[in-house]
């Protein structure tokens, strides 16, 4: 494993994922999603909808890094606001 | 709504799959995502970054003009590609030796690997020995890719129209054969003119394949890499430097592990995005087509 060059931010950053696939999984499981149609263009299910929050996220990010100098725990607060809104709402 | 009989034990099948994907990509896309963050000098040496490549990539003045070259060179691939690629689908024959011969014909450019095309048009477009750069030389024409931006351009922009729409013509080729003899004999009893079954009865029909035209041109010139590579080295200058060309010289000529990695994960959340896009536009249509089949 030390080939991969871990660090404890990005441990903490793949773990979230997984734990947030798997918490899907278990979403899923305990009540299936039903396809619906919020503020988006398109319907989307649940999993879409976390699909979508997470890529647009990345986009925050960089958008912050890049063009701005505000701290990148705005970037991420805004996304994780954006993610419920989506998930929520979307 | 819908009547599928679910069982998820199917996706026991896709675990081979999986594993492997794992090993192939999501392993080695974490293993990049941590070269990101880092000053990778050594095994035992290395310093915690932050973000600071990803700043410097984004501020980057040279890598921002390869994005916008790439962007360019993409689009104006697809907007000749894919009105030729259409043309050359209607014209085909449709039946008998002519028609097979013809497909085999239009195929042969694809059979062609990335380098051997490069070179191919480098052989080509040379002013002492190639056909096209003797040929214009004599005519009169002052034409140089290696001193010309211009030239460089034109002619690489002909390389991949050369190479990649015969891929687009047998897309739409096969969609146009998919439309039912009933729907040309009904515009005949109507009288319709050529462009009216054109517009009403082919075009879209086409619509399916031709968004997957769309999106494998597209994804496949935004990431192209030994065409011009080959052709031009990516000169004059910077003038036909694409993305993957910079990251290559960055990752491998110059060592530069952090910064390419910043740089690679930015390159593939653009893909990401764009292919997410076509993925769902493309979704999209056929569920607004059968509304009741299921995607």
């Amino acid at each position: 494993m030390t080939w991969m060059v871990w660090t404890t931010p990005t441990a903490i950053f793949f773990s979230s994922i997984a734990a947030m696939l798997a918490g899907m999984t278990l979403w899923e499981i305990l009540s299936p999603t039903i396809e619906r149609k919020g503020f988006l263009p398109i319907s989307t299910t649940r999993g879409d909808r976390l699909f979508i929050g997470l890529l647009s996220a990345a986009f925050i990010h960089l958008g912050v890094i890049g063009f701005t100098t505000l701290s990148i725990w705005i970037a991420l607060a805004l996304s994780a606001l954006w993610l419920l809104v989506l998930m929520r709402w979307g | 709504m819908n009547n599928k009989v679910q069982n998820n034990r199917a996706w026991l099948l896709v675990l081979p799959m999986l594993v492997l994907v794992a090993f192939s990509a999501i392993i080695p896309l974490m293993t990049v995502v941590n070269y990101s963050v880092q000053d990778v000098l050594g095994p035992n040496a290395r310093f915690f970054t932050g973000t600071e490549w990803f700043e410097s990539i984004l501020n980057d003045s040279a890598l921002r003009a390869a994005f916008a070259r790439q962007i360019l060179f993409s689009l104006t691939i697809l907007a000749i590609q894919v009105p030729l690629g259409i043309g050359i689908a209607l014209i085909m024959p449709k039946r008998g030796w002519q028609a097979s011969a013809v497909l085999i014909l239009i195929t042969l450019p694809l059979l062609i690997p990335w380098n051997v095309v490069g070179s191919i048009w480098q052989i080509f477009t040379r002013g002492d020995i190639g056909l096209m750069g003797w040929g214009l030389r004599e005519l009169g024409i002052n034409y140089n890719i290696t001193r010309n931006a211009g030239d460089a351009w034109a002619t690489i922009i002909l390389m991949d129209v050369w190479h990649w729409t015969p891929l687009v013509a047998m897309l739409c080729y096969s969609g146009l054969r998919s439309i039912p003899e009933a729907y040309y004999q009904a515009a005949r009893i109507d009288r319709a003119s050529k462009w009216a079954v054109f517009r009403y009865i082919q075009l879209p029909k086409l619509t399916n394949v031709l968004v997957i035209a769309v999106l494998l041109r597209f994804m496949h010139s935004f990431m192209i890499y030994a065409e011009p590579f080959v052709l031009t080295g990516g000169g004059p200058g910077s003038s036909t430097t694409f993305l993957s060309q910079s990251l290559a010289t960055m990752a491998i000529g110059q060592q530069d592990l952090g910064p390419s990695a910043a740089f690679s994960i930015i390159y593939f959340l653009v893909i990401l995005l764009v292919s997410w896009v076509f993925y769902t536009t493309i979704m999209h249509m056929q569920k607004d087509k059968n509304p009741h089949g299921g995607a």
